[in-house]
């Protein structure tokens, strides 16, 4: 069989949502506990392509099988890029202002 | 359960494990240069997971995206930054074990709901491209049924790209 336009191979479900669980519990520890601002994003990133994983694998059950799911993951992939560029500039633009990229020296509106 | 043991199955195991290894990796190294560099391994793993799952346009879509574009995108920032940058090894603060805690919870009830649940069986036929190649049925359904998402999808895509030029220019009129 071939994956273009045949039958698909029947990774169990449970398998596959499991993976997406690990890596958005490990994308979830990075974001919470690093210092550095590019790691926090990097580990969001990480659960973003997580839930990816999810929809993939949502997108081949159901009583409809459709594309709908990948479609979906395309567009997370896109929005993701988008966040990641606006989420760099705005990384510049803090490490230029107080030279420094570390989480705990952004607490200019702590009080 | 029961595993049956033939080429895709192995294939995605190796996988799986190589994604969730290199996540790993990503949580242990120090330099923030490795780190990048092992969330390539990530993206990489779950494109090939997405062609194991017949998803061969997300495929090639995530690889030309997070690992040509978004990884790179980081090594620029690390470079323009604080290019040595090291994490402190990691120590059991209240923060750090709260946040470990809550983390391993998460999985854990995850885990036990994704196991409790019988997910339906993928029938041993399915289609989902109708006939035709991946990429042309992504295609004719994101061009008929996801027209305007799609054309939204730009908008929000040349927002971005505007929004990071302005926010990461100098800012000469102010100093």
């Amino acid at each position: 069989m071939t994956g273009l336009g045949g039958p698909l191979f029947p990774i169990p479900t449970g398998s596959l949502l499991a993976l997406g669980a690990l890596l958005f519990c490990i994308g979830l520890f990075g974001a919470l506990t690093r210092k550095n601002l590019i790691i926090v994003l990097v580990s969001i990133e990480l659960m973003l392509n997580a839930a990816n994983i999810n929809l993939v694998t949502f997108s081949r059950l159901g009583v409809n099988p459709s594309l709908s799911g990948q479609v979906f993951s395309l567009f997370t992939i896109t929005v993701a890029a988008a966040e990641i560029a606006v989420g760099l500039a705005l990384l510049l633009a803090i490490f230029r202002l107080r030279r420094s990229s570390e989480v705990q020296d952004l607490n200019v509106h702590k009080w | 359960m029961n595993f049956v043991w033939n080429g895709p199955m192995i294939a995605f195991y190796v996988l799986a494990l190589s994604v969730l290894g290199a996540g790993i990796l990503m949580l242990s190294v120090r330099k923030v240069v490795y780190m990048a560099l092992s969330i390539g391994g990530v993206f990489i793993g779950a494109a090939g997971i997405y062609i194991l799952l017949g998803a061969e346009f997300v495929a090639v879509a995530q690889i030309l995206i997070y690992v040509g574009a978004i990884t790179i995108l980081m090594m620029f920032a690390i470079m323009l930054t604080n290019h040595k940058a090291e994490e402190e090894p990691f120590r059991w603060t209240v923060r750090n074990a709260t946040a470990a805690v809550g983390s391993v919870l998460l999985a854990l009830v995850l885990l036990a709901v994704i196991r409790s649940t019988t997910w339906p069986v993928q029938s041993a036929n399915l289609n989902l491209n109708g006939g035709n190649s991946n990429p042309v049925a992504i295609g004719l359904v994101m061009f008929k049924q996801y027209a305007f998402p799609f054309e939204l999808v730009s908008l929000v895509l040349i927002v971005g790209l505007v929004g990071a030029v302005i926010l990461a220019q100098e800012r000469k009129e102010e100093e």
